[in-house]
């Protein structure tokens, strides 16, 4: 797959002068690179405390749980603009555990696990992969983001200057193991989501342009946000999301006071406010890494099993998915509860959230599926 | 507080410049009005009021590489090395960032500049900023994208300011008073109850976004350093109210004497749900202790401002800018899903000569290609020492690409007896026409027709010209006019068609004269009024619609029809098809181009 090639690329200076001014570049004083990474997708430094977030409990739940279990699947957070949605995915971040992974692997390959056969790097490296310690990555996918900064591409700056055939590896190279929060998620073009979707599920990026051939490991929980009114979502990509929270505004004042003097206080001096809040934030960390750790041991009684069966049975969701998701989503939340057994009652919580996305709508009955699944929860796991 | 007379336009502009250039990361700036002398005048004043940081210009069609900075590819050929162009965002950076034209902005770059807006870097160097976006929309429907509104604070208006009005003395503010109220900003201190007043107007004035209280709080906070004093006013919340919070209102508030009561006190006063609760450090941010006294201090208070915003309008303003807004709100839902330019997106298809532009993408096997043939020639040319290959400009390959989004157009025919039978003819072939040339631009069509007790969809979606004409053809006329159905069953169609990613455009054709209401009872004030509410939902869905009033004279009811739809009207008394055609087509483009 690999030809060697050895031509080497120069460029002749005159070929510049020819166009002239025409692109303006004359006019701005070329300035040398000198360690030029791709533009930034690493979690912006002192984002707004995850702790610091007044209410929005269920988005933050889902999200925590989304991080003690990925295979739960995504999360989905829609809302009204200014509710805070990417404050919560933003603020993730700094909650996330440390994880091990391959040191120098470009796609954060986790040492000993299956991945690393189909890592182009970890598979290839003749020396005994290096084990090092790396923070779970939360990479930003902004709208407007083309395929080559999503799958990776050739680096062509290396192949200008060096005549070297090097893969430059996307944002899904950079999620592997962590989270991708696509904002906006409804607006994003039709094709970035097949290839969203076809990778996680199938947890592998294949890529195939530009003479390079190319696999990569890319497991990642995909969160999405946005504004319904905005743009719907597709319902292939709605069933593949294991949570979906609906947030908005909270409607008392006093919360409401409260955000408003937290952002205030927030914006006036973020690294004192993320310092008074960093005991909260580690606190939350703490969980998250104790339930991960704990998840294993969980156990699902009987019970729970049969419970979620007949919940799903009474609101009619399609498919197994639903079910699998809410007994696993119930395991993450008793986990990062301190429980080591699930109770009814860690299902009932996270059922909403689980099964909101998975009913039938019915055009004439806008009631939200929130009342429904509140019946059927009511009545079923009473 | 006094009652002030109505504030002149002018000074109120000037007074938004300064609040703005004293927290201008903090507030952000939409300034809405037309190019002309009173634009000018403003623009130099932010000029001067930023004599000591960059002030950068965001032209319409901005290139995407031009905003976030990239590799240089001519000078990085000039060098034979990669360099690097510093992005306009990083380079505004501590000043000022005008964004040109911010109505036909693009969804795309606008999310590039939110993004930096919100976290303050662009490309992972420090990008912190105010934005100034020129909005020359016309109406309401022609804004920002509503998520960069969203983070503009203040809204200045420079509409009906003269020549005159520039030249009267303002309070006028100078660099240096700026500097000094910068300086004071961090010491200004804002008290508890004041922060409960703001959102207590921001909910009256039905204001959903947390973010526009947010950014009131900081222009309260600006004028207060403004004035040389650390405490925030009553005057200063006055101030944001109206620089901020006023311009977004969706409802009027009511007077005071009427009131509505408080709303009911929270039942339980533990309203953040016990998780966050237990959470809430001793070391943290202070609680909301809100108490109930402080509560009605808050309300009494907020009730003084509204008071003081009306007082400082003219009498009609308030309703005049709540309908605004809504329009406002009405056309962002609108706006929404229709594609944009697909040059770094879509589907490859083909390449073209020429260099990358807006964060496309180099092909560089094409390029190298392309440079093939010229080489013995270059070498020839080539200085001693040359490189292998040459590669100039004019090599430069780049892949194009297309987004193919469909739209779907749904004809809604009215078959009743009361469309008589001759236009009902016309009316067919005016479809037919239009089919034709769907079908020639692989657009999808659909046709719902009523008539007698119910609609039906005699043409689900399709590209089938052959089997549309079908439909067509066997469409029978005569009966009632049960237009609720029919405009009810078209919203159904719309509505999946939305769900398949495509674009639904409606296109009716009626005389409006309803008969049948909804349940399939006859009577005609029933049955329009049923016609009215199901076309209430077209408004409410932001589905663009055409109606063709077929009457052989303009009706009042059609007319009426179309306004509860939003949709463009159009009448044809002599309906002649290729004329229909024709308007259609320009309702087209016109709804390409927004």
């Amino acid at each position: 797959m690999e030809r060697s090639s050895d031509v080497h690329i120069a460029f002749d200076p005159r070929a510049h002068e020819e166009r002239g001014s025409s692109g303006g570049e004359t006019a701005r004083s070329p300035r040398p690179v000198r360690d030029r990474k791709p533009p930034a997708a690493a979690p912006v430094a002192d984002a707004y405390p995850f702790a610091a977030i007044v209410g929005q409990d269920e988005v933050k739940t889902a999200l925590m749980i989304a991080a003690v279990d990925p295979s739960v699947g995504g999360v989905l957070v829609f809302g009204d603009r200014g509710t805070g949605k990417s404050t919560a995915v933003r603020g993730l971040a700094a909650l996330l555990p440390e994880r091990r992974v391959v040191a120098g692997c470009p796609f954060g390959c986790e040492p000993a696990s299956a991945s690393l056969a189909t890592c182009p790097h970890c598979s290839a490296a003749d020396v005994p992969a290096r084990p090092t310690k790396a923070r779970i990555p939360v990479v930003d996918l902004p709208l407007g983001a083309t395929e080559d900064r999503l799958v990776g591409a050739l680096d062509i700056e290396r192949a200008l200057t060096r005549g070297e055939k090097r893969f430059e590896p996307g944002l899904l190279a950079k999620a592997n193991g962590g989270f991708l929060y696509v904002d906006e998620i409804n607006l994003l073009e039709d094709h970035l989501v097949d290839l969203l979707l076809d990778v996680a599920a199938s947890g592998v990026n294949v890529v195939e342009r530009e003479g390079l051939s190319i696999r990569h490991p890319a497991r990642f929980v995909l969160v999405g946000s946005g504004n319904p009114e905005e743009g719907e979502l597709r319902p292939q990509l709605l069933d593949r999301f294991g949570f979906c929270v609906d947030v908005s505004t909270p409607r008392e004042i006093k919360d409401r006071v409260e955000i408003i003097k937290r952002r205030d206080a927030y914006e006036r001096d973020r690294e004192g406010f993320t310092l008074a809040w960093s005991k909260e934030t580690a606190k939350l960390g703490r969980r998250i890494e104790a339930g991960r750790t704990r998840l294993a041991k969980i156990e699902v009684p009987d019970a729970v099993l049969e419970a979620a069966a007949r919940l799903c049975v009474a609101l009619g969701t399609d498919g197994l998915r639903g079910e699998l998701v809410l007994i696993r989503a119930a395991r993450a939340f008793a986990a990062l509860d301190g429980a080591t057994t699930v109770s009814i009652d860690h299902l009932r919580k996270v059922a909403p959230g689980v099964l909101r996305h998975r009913l039938r709508r019915n055009p004439l009955d806008d009631t939200g599926s929130g009342v429904r699944i509140e019946r059927a929860v009511s009545e079923t796991l009473s | 507080m006094n009652a002030p007379a109505p504030r002149a336009p002018w000074s109120e502009a000037v007074l938004a410049a300064a609040l703005f250039a004293v927290d201008p990361h903090g507030t952000g700036l939409r300034l809405r009005g037309r190019a002309g002398p009173a634009r000018d005048a403003f623009l130099e004043l932010l000029d001067d009021l930023f004599a000591d940081g960059p002030v950068r210009r965001v032209p319409a069609g901005v290139d995407r590489s031009r905003l976030t900075g990239g590799l240089d590819l001519g000078a990085t050929l000039a060098a034979g090395r990669p360099v690097e162009q510093k992005g306009l965002l990083t380079d505004a950076d501590g000043g000022l960032l005008i964004l040109a034209m911010a109505e036909r902005i693009d969804r795309e770059i606008a999310a590039i500049v939110e993004a930096a807006q919100d976290t303050g870097m662009s490309a992972g160097a420090p990008a912190l900023f105010g934005i100034v976006a020129l909005d020359e929309g016309v109406d309401a429907e022609e804004a920002p994208p509503p998520s960069l509104c969203d983070r503009l604070g203040i809204v200045a208006d420079l509409e009906g300011i003269t020549v005159a009005d520039l030249t009267a003395e303002a309070d006028f503010e100078d660099a240096a008073a700026i500097r000094q109220a910068r300086a004071r900003l961090p010491a200004v201190a804002v008290a508890d109850d004041a922060v409960a007043a703001l959102v207590e107007l921001g909910e009256r004035f039905g204001i959903a976004s947390l973010r526009a209280v947010s950014a009131a709080l900081r222009v309260a906070r600006a004028s207060a350093a403004l004035r040389g004093s650390t405490i925030v006013s009553e005057e200063d919340l006055t101030i944001a109210a109206r620089l901020v919070l006023l311009p977004r209102a969706t409802e009027v508030p009511a007077q005071p004497e009427t009131a509505e009561p408080p709303p009911p006190p929270p039942e339980q006063a533990e309203a953040p749900p016990e998780e966050a609760s237990s959470e809430t450090p001793q070391d943290g941010p202070s609680e909301p202790e809100t108490s109930e006294d402080e509560a009605g201090h808050a309300e009494q208070q907020a009730d003084r401002l509204v008071e003081a915003v009306r007082t400082s309008l003219p009498p009609d303003m308030l309703a005049r800018l709540v309908d605004r807004a809504k329009g406002a709100a009405r056309a962002g839902s609108r706006g929404a899903g229709s594609g944009g330019a697909a040059r770094t997106r879509g589907r490859p298809a083909g390449l073209r000569a020429r260099r990358p532009r807006n964060g496309e993408r180099l092909a560089l096997l094409a390029t190298l290609r392309a440079a093939v043939p010229h080489q013995p020639f270059r070498r020839r040319e080539a200085v001693a020492g040359a490189p292998a290959i040459h590669v100039r400009l004019e090599d430069f390959r780049t892949v194009r690409r297309r987004i193919r989004r469909r739209s779907t157009t749904i004809f809604v025919v009215d078959a009743s007896g009361s469309a008589a039978l001759h236009r009902l003819g016309e009316a067919k072939g005016a479809v037919e026409l239009m089919l034709a040339e769907c079908y020639v631009r692989r657009d999808e069509v659909a046709l719902v027709a009523f008539r007698g007790h119910g609609a039906d969809v005699l043409l689900p979606p399709t590209r089938s010209l052959a089997r549309a004409k079908r439909a067509l053809g066997v469409l029978p006329g005569g009966g009632g006019t049960p237009l609720a159905a029919g405009l009810e069953e078209a919203r159904r169609v719309a509505e999946q068609v939305r769900k398949k990613g495509n674009a639904a455009r409606v296109v009716l054709l009626t005389d409006g004269q309803a008969n049948v209401g909804k349940a399939g009872a006859t009577g005609r004030a029933e049955a329009k009024s049923d016609a009215l509410d199901a076309a209430a939902g077209f408004r409410v869905d932001g589905i663009a619609a055409v109606l063709i009033d077929t009457s052989p004279r303009p009706q009042q009811s059609a007319r009426e029809i179309a306004a509860a739809m939003d949709a463009r009207y159009m009448a044809l008394p002599q309906a002649d098809a290729a004329r229909m055609v024709r308007a259609l087509g320009s309702f087209e483009t016109a709804e390409i181009r927004t």
